[in-house]
């Protein structure tokens, strides 16, 4: 009941988007091929999907976004575990970690371009950046945030290192980590698309910047929507697979 | 003797100031008894227990075990804590084996020891269940199977009885005992329930505040299996009562 409610809202939430946009398309001034109705694009859409453009710039967008997000993820806890544990040298790397933060992504993509060329290794490393800090900070934080009461029990029964890390530490602190990790897809999505504006001659970016120069804001506007519709996929994977897995730690309700 | 206490004493620097948390504690543990450290809170009851344990000793005189000085947590001696430290993302079998895993010992027979421990404390068909699916007592019981999987000499209690309901709380009492006379452990159990102490223990170390120090030790003549009710029971209550009550500072023997 609760599953078929959602589905209802989602239903009337894309009504609701596409009956504004079909309004505003009535009622403004512009020409149709600079502001396209939610048919024409539909249409652009169906053309994408037939002669397979569409296939194969995801293809290659999902390509260089699952090699950037999960490399990113795995440096990031790594190193966000050890630091965790290590909060002497934590308060030297913390510094340096809170000023490169607030720096965007895209800021380091003339330095990257200029260093790598454009292909896939600008996207990928753009998505690098998004994702490292938010997972790198959350790990941090969530082994501190580890009742000390596991660490005084492994202590007790003699659980040293590395056992120390794997069996008790991560589980511990692995709730928090997931919400992390949860959070950075999000932002790593959002700068996919900008790496591969500036970055790369093919996916889901570049294919935005292709529309634009050819005036196909047809186009352009089916590529966001299709865009927003793979996050919004990615994130309910990533919500199911999540569920999943802190149902088998046990440890949330 | 199992564990000399001598001239034991523990001082923090809190906001630079120095604050005393225990003092000038002597006591001599024999091995297979049931010690209680009674006394109300900021009595140092807990600092000592943790002292001796190992988890934070003491910075003067001297805590021995065994003849060693105690510097930290030994795999001999299992802890058992008031909020019971199972782990939640482990079933019950996995939180009782944890102590055997560092242990070099085949799985089957880790499995078979954890299973046994398991059923001694009587939740056996529990035993792939999570510990958030059970009730505080029972979580308990598996913080008490654990411990007991390792075989341990020394039991540490501190106050594991304090969260649970009245009636849970003296089942698990009735229980601890128990097993306490099949397995023959030491065990050094922190509390500040009179009634408690006075139902568990072969000595009550009676502890007060502002320093925290040890007032008095009193042997509880009584058998084990005790009954709450009984006149003996009361008496050895009533001086306990009393022992709180006096504001002597002399160190007094009890034998009652």
């Amino acid at each position: 009941m609760k599953r078929l409610l959602s589905i209802k809202n989602v239903i009337v939430s894309l009504a609701i988007l596409i009956g504004v946009w079909q309004i505003l398309f009535v009622v403004s001034d512009f020409s149709p091929t600079l502001f396209p109705s939610p048919l024409q694009a539909f249409w652009a859409l169906v053309d994408m999907c037939v002669d397979g453009t569409l296939f194969t710039n995801i293809a290659t967008s999902m390509y260089r976004f699952a090699i950037g997000y999960i490399s990113s993820i795995v440096v990031a806890v790594i190193l966000g575990l050890i630091l965790g544990r290590l909060p002497g040298i934590f308060k030297y790397v913390n510094p340096t970690v809170q000023l490169l933060r607030p720096i965007s992504p895209t800021a380091w993509m003339p330095f990257i371009v200029l260093l790598f060329g454009i292909g896939d290794v600008p996207a990928i490393v753009i998505i690098f950046i998004a994702a490292f800090f938010p997972v790198l900070l959350s790990t941090v934080a969530a082994v501190g945030n580890i009742d000390p009461i596991y660490l005084k029990v492994s202590k007790n029964f003699g659980i040293r290192q590395p056992q120390l890390m794997w069996k008790v530490i991560f589980p511990a602190a692995f709730p928090q980590i997931a919400n992390g990790v949860h959070l950075a897809l999000g932002t790593a999505w959002i700068f996919l698309v900008a790496g591969e504006m500036v970055g790369a001659q093919s996916g889901l970016g570049y294919q935005i910047i292709d529309a634009r120069n050819n005036v196909r804001a047809d186009i352009l506007l089916a590529t966001i929507i299709v865009i927003g519709l793979i996050g919004l996929l990615l994130d309910t994977l990533l919500k199911i697979i999540e569920k999943k897995v802190l149902k088998a730690w046990g440890g949330v309700k | 003797m199992q564990i000399e206490i001598k001239e034991a004493g523990k001082t923090y620097i809190e906001n630079g100031q120095e604050f005393t948390a225990l003092e000038g504690v002597n006591l001599n543990i024999e091995k297979g008894e049931f010690i209680c450290l009674l006394g109300p809170s900021g009595c140092g009851k807990s600092t000592l227990l943790n002292a001796i344990a190992g988890f934070d000793p003491v910075n003067c005189g001297s805590i021995k075990i065994d003849g060693e000085e105690v510097k930290e947590p030994s795999t001999r001696n299992v802890t058992i804590f008031q909020n019971y430290g199972l782990l939640p993302w482990r079933t019950v079998l996995s939180n009782v084996e944890l102590g055997l895993e560092p242990m070099k010992i085949p799985k089957e027979e880790r499995r078979s020891i954890a299973e046994n421990y398991i059923k001694l404390v009587g939740l056996m068909e529990f035993k792939d269940s999570y510990p958030r699916q059970l009730s505080g007592g029972m979580q308990q019981r598996v913080a008490i199977a654990r411990a007991l999987a390792v075989d341990p000499d020394i039991l540490f209690m501190d106050e594991p009885f304090g969260a649970l309901d009245a009636i849970t709380r003296m089942k698990l009492q009735d229980d601890i005992l128990e097993i306490c006379k099949n397995e023959k452990k030491t065990i050094i159990f922190v509390t500040h329930d009179i009634e408690e102490a006075v139902f568990l223990a072969d000595r009550i170390v009676v502890m007060t505040p502002n320093p925290g120090k040890v007032k008095s030790v009193v042997n509880v003549p009584l058998t084990h299996y005790r009954d709450r009710t009984s006149a003996d029971f009361l008496l050895v209550r009533d001086k306990i009562f009393e022992l709180f009550n006096l504001k002597s500072d002399t160190y007094i023997e009890y034998n009652i």
